[in-house]
């Protein structure tokens, strides 16, 4: 297996770390902490990442509802998710926590209003 | 009309000033918000990431301003929107203007200063070219995409690397813009390490350090730029200079504290900061003006505008109440910024109103690693911490018990970054 190189974000020092297989193990160079071999770790077989992004909102004051999703998706799936969630429509009023797309993709992730908005007068 | 405390602005410094005020017992405080909602910039800003020093969790901007307009109301706070203050004097007596009530004038006895910042434009780096349309700050841009819900562009060259260049980066490609290029003129990004990677590396966009955008093109509508690579002086590379094609330019160049009203009410301003002078209670040079927030300097994070703004709506309470020591004494002690730092606040600390702890907040100029922060008096060290990173996009604070500077003759606190570790 290829080495492959990262910067590690758990903390602002950002180590330029590096990660290969060797015996079916894991190693991990450039980290001077053990958060750095966790992350690099989870980045290498299980990249995952939030999606902030936005809704169409009908009856509020603004045309758009800022969402995110309920936890973190698989890095892969960015765009697929942004697919639904562009299709997704909502009608104001909206209180921030409400579930706007339920399990998306059978990812067992929410997208949740990240903000209320109210029935415009 | 009379307020105890009119606060100028009803972002996240506003809010926090107003609610840390009226739980100190003032009972007559005015938020005053030119935008249609409370929240100020925050509003815009739908990526999470912050909260996580003041709520341990970590919230969207939406998530963050809701919070704290939830409480506003909670504790009937009065605030009016749509109201621009035009003009503030120094005996407190603040002008507003607004569609609904005209122009009112309106006595203050404490006026807390929360306008925030904003971003700077092409014109202040003035890069040449033609002026088409598709040219926009990122933070413009931010508005239009995430709250008007308009798309500013398709393929984009973003300049500077600050964090709303690269969330902008990240924002305009999952709406389906192709991001060409980041450029920033310094060796190293402003922005924070994890948002160059989820911002940047995840989508494969390629952040140009030590590159310049030395010409827009287009005649109408943008249609393409000019990128140099730059030498360690940041003058052009001859023979470097190549063509990107695009039909928009963001800009993320950095932030202005906006103190067109600061001046009118006769206060100082630092050069360092482009914000108001304060003292150890966040109070400007005119007694009962408080200051907080990005206009008093650009913050990094939400969660310490959130914790200055508390400081100055609690200090300003006191004012009001009468438990505050007046101003005008001139026995302080100034902060004085050396080497490797670029600006100190609070600037001046007056002798007989030290509280048991002094927070100075500061940045430094370069990137550092292994180093100490040094804080000393007439070259005697009072503290002296350690730090493994150091870098300019982030503010640094430290934290000097009083007590250390009982009983010394001190009229200078200098802070700098020391080598020896």
């Amino acid at each position: 297996m290829e080495k492959k190189e990262m910067t590690c974000i758990v903390c602002p020092i950002g180590c330029h770390v590096e990660i290969w297989k060797e015996d079916g193990e894991f190693v991990i160079t450039g980290n001077q902490c053990p958060r750095g071999e966790t992350y690099a770790i989870k980045e290498l077989t299980n990249p995952t990442r939030m999606i902030p992004t936005t809704v169409t909102i009908k009856g509020a004051k603004l045309p758009r509802l800022p969402v995110i999703t309920s936890d973190p998706v698989p890095k892969e799936d960015i765009f697929k998710v942004m697919e639904v969630v562009n299709k997704a429509k909502v009608e104001a009023p909206v209180t921030v926590g409400d579930v706007i797309v339920e399990d998306v993709l059978g990812l067992g992730v929410n997208i949740v209003a990240t903000r209320s908005m109210k029935k415009a007068e | 009309m009379n307020y105890d405390i009119i606060v100028i602005g009803g972002g996240p410094a506003g809010l926090a000033a107003a609610i840390e005020a009226k739980k100190k017992g003032v009972d007559k405080i005015l938020v005053l918000e030119r935008d249609r909602e409370l929240g100020g910039i925050l509003q815009q800003c739908i990526h999470n990431g912050f909260g996580l020093h003041i709520f341990k969790e970590e919230l969207t901007g939406p998530e963050y301003a809701e919070r704290f307009i939830d409480e506003l109301h909670e504790m009937n706070i009065d605030y009016k929107l749509n109201h621009m203050v035009i003009d503030i004097s120094e005996d407190k007596v603040v002008t507003v203007i607004s569609e609904d009530n005209g122009l009112q004038l309106i006595n203050a006895k404490s006026v807390i200063l929360a306008m925030g910042c904003r971003e700077r434009t092409r014109g202040a780096i003035a890069v040449p070219g033609s002026r088409p349309a598709g040219i926009l700050s990122a933070g413009t841009a931010q508005r239009y995409v995430n709250m008007e819900g308009y798309m500013v562009g398709k393929k984009v060259v973003i300049v500077g690397s600050g964090d709303i260049g690269l969330i902008m980066a990240r924002r305009m490609s999952l709406e389906g813009a192709s991001v060409e290029a980041v450029v920033e003129i310094m060796p190293f990004s402003g922005g924070l390490n994890r948002n160059i990677v989820q911002c940047l590396d995840d989508y494969d966009i390629p952040l140009k350090l030590s590159h310049s955008v030395t010409e827009i093109r287009g005649k109408d509508r943008v249609t393409g730029v000019t990128i140099s690579q730059v030498d360690k002086n940041l003058n052009i590379i001859e023979g470097t200079s190549y063509d990107v094609e695009c039909d928009t330019v963001l800009f993320s160049v950095g932030l202005i504290p906006e103190n067109e009203l600061s001046l009118k009410a006769g206060i100082d301003l630092s050069k360092q900061t482009n914000g108001a002078v304060v003292n150890e209670n966040m109070e400007t040079e005119v007694p009962g003006i408080f200051a907080c927030g990005n206009v008093l300097h650009v913050h990094d994070l939400v969660d310490w505008v959130t914790e200055e703004s508390r400081k100055a709506g609690a200090y300003a309470a006191e004012y009001v109440l009468g438990g505050c020591k007046d101003s005008s004494s001139d026995e302080v002690i100034r902060t004085v910024a050396k080497n490797g730092i670029s600006y100190i606040v609070p600037q001046r600390l007056r002798k007989d109103n030290l509280h048991e702890e002094i927070i100075l907040y500061f940045r430094v100029r370069d990137i550092y690693y292994d180093r100490k922060i040094v804080v000393k008096n007439k070259g005697e060290v009072i503290k002296s911490v350690k730090r493994r990173h150091l870098a300019p996009g982030e503010m640094e604070q430290v934290k000097i018990k009083t007590e250390l500077l009982r009983n010394i003759d001190i009229d200078e606190l200098t802070v700098e970054v020391s080598e020896e570790v």
